[in-house]
């Protein structure tokens, strides 16, 4: 083989197909990465630029959290007892939705649809006590065009609001899915990246209670 | 160098993120994992609420404290929830990891370093009211 002809192999991976059996000595225990190794990799890159999206947000919230205009602070607008339900809230729907990945991978009905329908639900609760404080805040003047800081303060944590209703009609879909089609290998790679993306919102919720309540609500 | 000296050593197939190590492990173990997760996070979340509100400690310690703690719930989720671990069928999934968390220490430390300069650069706002006269 010239130079020229390895320099082409080496372009084309593929054609290096002539000597299938060397071809699989070289790749050491002559196996490839299975599908699911594949698609959760892949979900778990997706995932971590998500994150580093949402750090801009804090950045800016950060940087604006000072800007209030002479408009309410965090201090007299967070209540931090609802925080607290709303952290519980999603901690148990995260361990939940955990239950719900074991049920799936051990194909049992009754563990996954159950531990599915509490992280829902969990979820559900969770959006439902952070729309009742947005509203709130809006009908006491509060809302997002008062300040830079509230501007900040509803992008970060509204974000998130939409990635949690997301994941929402996500874990419908999947319910729905292995009610229909079963614990085929597809469905279940679409369970794992689920159960990623859930538990990546957990995280990202630590980080969010602590910088924007605990921290804006500290005397 | 040929392909084969690096790839020698591949005994470790990889692990999805996310994925349990199926060795091993019945649904019990799993189970029990998943609930150190749950109670560690439940714990160190407890005490970054107390902690917020508290007049036991210095108060300049305490946003220090609450990162400290955000931090390491952070670990513990990573840690029992997302089966992230330290061992070779991981290295994939810990490089993006290491990857993911300069980018997003870089992001703040250089947002906020620079905004504080610029902050401080700048005159007062009554001043600059004054200038516009």
């Amino acid at each position: 083989m010239s130079a020229f002809e390895a320099a082409a192999d080496y372009g084309h991976p593929r054609r290096a197909g002539r000597e299938p059996a060397r071809s699989t000595a070289e790749h050491g225990a002559g196996e490839l990465a299975s599908k699911r190794i594949v698609v959760g990799y892949g979900f778990w890159i997706f995932l971590l630029s998500d994150i580093v999206m949402f750090s801009a947000f804090f950045a800016t919230y950060a940087v604006l959290v000072g800007a209030t205009a002479g408009g309410p602070s965090g201090r007299e607008l967070f209540n931090l007892p609802n925080v607290g339900i709303e952290t519980a809230c999603l901690l148990l729907s995260s361990f939940t939705c955990g239950l719900a990945s074991i049920g799936a991978r051990m194909h049992r009905g009754s563990w996954f649809y159950g531990a599915m329908a509490a992280t829902g639900l969990l979820g559900a609760g969770f959006l439902g006590i952070e729309l009742h404080e947005f509203v709130g805040m809006i009908a006491q003047g509060a809302g997002p065009t008062r300040s830079a800081f509230l501007s900040a303060f509803f992008t970060l944590v509204g974000c998130h609001g939409l990635h949690v209703t997301a994941g929402l009609l996500w874990l419908l879909t999947m319910m729905a899915q292995v009610f229909a089609k079963g614990y085929r290998a597809d469905i279940l790679r679409r369970v794992l990246c689920f159960s990623l993306f859930w538990h990546t919102l957990d995280i990202i919720w630590v980080a969010l209670f602590t910088v924007v309540y605990l921290m804006g609500a500290a005397p | 160098m040929s392909h084969s000296d690096h790839e020698r050593d591949w005994h470790y197939p990889d692990t999805a993120p996310g994925d349990q190590p199926f060795e091993g492990h019945d649904a019990a173990e799993s189970v029990g994992s998943y609930l150190v997760g749950l109670a560690l996070a439940a714990l160190l979340t407890v005490v970054s609420f107390f902690i917020s509100g508290t007049t036991l400690v210095w108060g300049p310690s305490i946003p220090v404290a609450l990162v400290v703690l955000a931090i390491a719930q952070m670990g513990v989720h990573l840690v029992f929830f997302l089966h992230i671990t330290s061992g070779p069928d991981n290295v994939n999934n810990i490089m993006a990891l290491a990857f993911g968390v300069l980018i997003v220490l870089l992001l703040l430390a250089g947002s906020l370093w620079i905004m504080a300069h610029l902050n401080h650069n700048m005159l007062p706002m009554d001043q600059i009211m004054q200038m516009q006269h």
